[in-house]
């Protein structure tokens, strides 16, 4: 039976290689043609536990995680207690045959007979690959780019299991096989998440200096930049905390470097005082916030939206500031260029606010192109140096001229302290009015940069569904879901979050005949802010916070039609 | 030599008989006396009353937040090593609020000066104790007196094998102008840690209960020697001695980046093929 979208979830516990194997699955699949989306969801332990990792290919376009499990890959016996009741009986399941089971399509396997305990997971590939028709040959080029690293003999060891698990499945297939109908291969694709789309968006965008204390799941957009630092021409620093971390990256700033930081809610209540310094002393700073579940320590490796008032609001004091919140892996690599642009034309923080759902979710993504990336210059140049400089001139638009230290004669005074127009500290009442009004001019240039919410769907429709961030994908399935169940049906996205402007969407919500806010955190928050934006209530709420991203399935049972 | 007159004066907002006019005078010559002029120099401060001493000389200033001088200044120093950078604050503010930045900054070895004006108190926010207060020291907020034990920088410091450390007193304008000017010129991170009266809220540290107890280290004194220094650092209370009491030159921070070898981070422009390899990477 030749099917069109497929979802195979990889379950085991830490450590036994699963996101490897996903991860040479995944690669294999968009090297063949098929679109992919990845899900994982781990906890928080580097041994034990149980994680899984999903992958939904299809021959189509998928933007969405989806319900439901046509091949399983129990690496372990709690994996199939866990997910027997999400099987149908058209799935298939590969599983250890000395462990102890009942569903009738089930690929048995002697791992232990056929390889050594370090490459069962391999083994188990060379199942999965049996069932898709992926032969050595198009694994092998996969595996030398992600193991090629290593030893040459651990190469050889996954070849070898890789093969015998390939002809055990070949020769042990269940009579019901899935197959992925075929498309035409397409090796120029890259396989990219969000956190490597925000980490090379930030190169592209002129990133020279990023600081960061680890945390989950923002750790690996540094992780990324570390990769590529040298060649880049960047520092990046391993801070003693995140409160340090925001303070040398202002720093760095102030100084010349385009700089950005990276964590999670956590670390960025942390950094909230630096976020205000960077609004005081007009300093331009990048600052991707990972959302997971909270409060405090919440679920570190789950996924959630719940930080969104937290950003909007966190730092003392009022200042101007700019939010995105990306929808794909495309808008992570787009908006964190762009979040450098506006950051240095405004000298203002601006956010990139994804969650672990993006941030771990591998896609087949065409290329970007390297040419028409526009990295930014850090500062102004000085006009004369006999000319006097004032670092916050009161100008028209709020934005005064900003030189970098040390580059003319020229001396750039900053404070944190309310400041006259060249950056020494002062008291005088009237200055602090002239002070934070020019800062806040900034908005009108800000309002006018900012990106108009993305419309999907019928015009005037039955029903609207909002969303912003990661939610995206999912919506945009529920819409097609809802169409074809001829229900006229649309959705709003929002991949700028903030400021709002009321004008560019208040028509289509009130053109529509019902509103649901689509969003994962439980007190409904983006609903709640555009009804403080705009007087428009929106009382029907879609929400998830158990820490696992949307799927189109969830959203229409919750819309219960 | 450049003329101490190109950095300036201005008014201030301390007590008559503050030590800090005294630092800031030192600081100025000692900046003089390394040659440099304002616009080479990038000053770093927090909160208190010290942390507004780079507002009362002519030079790059960024005055941040209450304890967070040394983060800003490694991320400038790194951003442009060319920058001759100066954290200068106070003793709450770098060993209190900024404790484990003024650690971490140690441990790094950038080539930046520390200048902390140490007056056992805290001056801003009237008189409540610091970190290098007495323990039993008397305040407001501590009635029963201080209970802690008292942060020895100089110790920590010397312990950490930290590149240069040295002790000085506001009431000794001179021999302290010296040590900034060498702290200044050591490649490496360099600490100067500055006693200071407190006119207004410290009536135990006075200048004269300093003045009593404080003495140089002899010309000849080995500053090299570990174990001397670390010796040294412990000595504080009938007698305090003040000079450069180690030096360790070691590999700083920036020199082990290969890539601030090509120069300052900020000249360093992108490279559109190379951006293309990062894309083509994945």
């Amino acid at each position: 039976m030749k099917r069109e979208d497929i979802n195979i979830l990889i379950g085991g516990a830490a450590g036994q290689g699963l996101v490897t194997i996903g991860q040479l699955l995944c690669r294999t699949l968009i090297n063949s043609g098929y679109e992919v989306v990845v899900t994982q969801s781990y906890m928080s332990r580097i041994r034990g536990g149980h994680n899984t990792f999903t992958i939904r290919a299809a021959t189509g376009k998928i933007i969405s995680p989806r319900l439901g499990i046509d091949i399983l890959v129990a690496l372990n016996e709690e994996t199939f207690h866990l997910y027997r009741h999400k099987l149908s009986k058209d799935s298939v399941m590969i599983i250890d045959d000395s462990l102890e089971y009942e569903f009738p399509n089930t690929i048995a396997v002697p791992f232990k007979s056929l390889s050594a305990k370090l490459y069962e997971n391999t083994v188990a590939l060379g199942v999965v690959a049996s069932l898709f028709g992926i032969n050595e040959k198009s694994i092998l080029p996969v595996m030398k780019k992600f193991l090629g690293k290593k030893k040459a003999k651990y190469l050889n060891d996954n070849k070898t299991a890789f093969q015998k698990g390939l002809d055990h499945g070949n020769k042990n297939h269940p009579g019901n096989i899935i197959d992925l109908a075929p498309v035409s291969p397409d090796s120029q694709k890259m396989m990219m998440n969000g956190n490597e789309a925000i980490a090379v968006g930030a190169l592209a965008g002129g990133l020279k200096f990023c600081s960061f204390y680890p945390m989950t799941p923002a750790t690996s957009i540094v992780l990324n930049i570390i990769k590529h630092a040298d060649e880049m021409g960047c520092v990046v620093e391993q801070a003693e905390d995140e409160i340090s971390a925001i303070n040398m990256a202002i720093g760095a700033s102030y100084a010349g470097a385009p700089s950005m930081v990276a964590t999670s809610g956590g670390g960025y209540a942390l950094m909230t005082e630096g976020i205000s310094l960077a609004g005081m002393t007009e300093t331009p700073i990048v600052i991707a916030v990972a959302m997971r579940p909270g409060p405090a320590t919440g679920l570190p490796t789950r996924t959630e939206q719940g930080d969104l008032d937290f950003v909007i609001h966190g730092g003392h004091g009022e200042f101007p500031r700019v939010i995105y919140a990306p929808g794909s892996i495309e808008e992570c690599y787009e908006l964190t260029q762009k979040a450098f642009h506006i950051a240095e034309k405004y000298q203002t923080p601006a956010f990139i606010l994804t969650d672990q759902y993006l941030a771990d979710s591998y896609r087949g993504v065409t290329p970007f192109a390297g040419d028409s990336a526009d990295p930014i210059i850090a500062g102004n140049r000085p006009e004369h140096e006999n000319t006097p400089y004032d670092r916050y001139e009161i100008t028209e638009n709020g934005i005064s001229p900003r030189l970098l230290p040390g580059h003319s004669k020229h001396l750039v005074v900053a404070d944190s302290d309310e400041h006259t127009g060249d950056g020494h500290i002062t008291e005088d009442l009237q200055v602090r009015i002239q002070m934070v009004d020019k800062r806040l001019r900034k908005l009108t240039g800000i309002t006018n940069d900012l990106l108009a919410p993305e419309y999907y769907g019928d015009d005037n429709p039955d029903i609207l569904l909002l969303c912003w961030g990661s939610s995206k994908g999912a919506v945009f399935e529920t819409v097609r879901l809802l169409q074809k169940k001829g229900i006229k049906a649309a959705t709003l996205h929002f991949s700028q979050v903030w400021p709002l402007k009321p004008d560019l969407f208040m028509k289509t919500l009130v053109n529509a005949k019902e509103v649901f806010c689509v969003e994962g955190n439980a007190t409904s928050q983006f609903a709640k802010l555009i009804t403080r934006e705009t007087a428009f209530v929106i009382n029907k709420n879609i929400l998830r916070y158990d820490g696992l991203p949307f799927t189109p399935e969830y959203i229409v049972e919750k819309l219960d039609l | 030599m450049t003329d101490i007159k190109e950095f300036g004066e201005f008014e201030t907002a301390w007590c008559p008989g503050c030590g800090n006019f005294s630092i800031l005078k030192a600081l100025k010559s000692a900046l003089s006396a390394c040659d440099l002029s304002p616009w080479q120099v990038l000053l770093v401060s927090g909160i208190g009353q010290a942390a507004k001493a780079p507002h009362y000389l002519k030079a790059n200033v960024f005055n941040g937040l209450h304890g967070r001088s040394l983060p800003v200044a490694i991320g400038a120093k790194l951003a442009n090593h060319e920058l001759t950078v100066i954290a200068e604050s106070g003793d709450g503010c770098m060993y209190g609020e900024g404790g484990n930045h003024f650690i971490a900054a140690l441990r790094r070895n950038l080539d930046i000066t520390i200048i902390v004006h140490n007056n056992m108190v805290y001056g801003l926010t009237k008189g409540q104790a610091s970190p290098t207060s007495e323990q039993g020291f008397v305040t407001k907020a501590q009635p029963h007196g201080s209970p802690s034990a008292p942060f020895n920088p100089v110790n920590i410091a010397v312990t950490m094998g930290t590149g240069f450390v040295a002790r000085g007193f506001a009431g000794n304008r001179e021999h302290l102008s010296g040590l900034i000017a060498r702290a200044i010129k050591f490649r490496g991170t360099a600490l100067v840690d500055i006693l200071q009266p407190c006119v207004s809220f410290n009536h135990v540290n006075t200048f004269k209960w300093y003045k009593e107890r404080c003495y140089e280290l002899p010309e000849n004194f080995q500053s090299e020697n570990r174990e001397l220094a670390l010796e040294t650092s412990l000595e504080f209370g009938e007698k305090i001695p003040l000079g450069v009491i180690y030096e360790n030159r070691k590999k700083t921070f920036e020199e082990t980046f290969a890539v601030l070898q090509k120069g300052p981070l900020y000249t360093q422009l992108h490279e559109k093929k190379a951006l293309q390899n990062v894309i083509d990477s994945y």
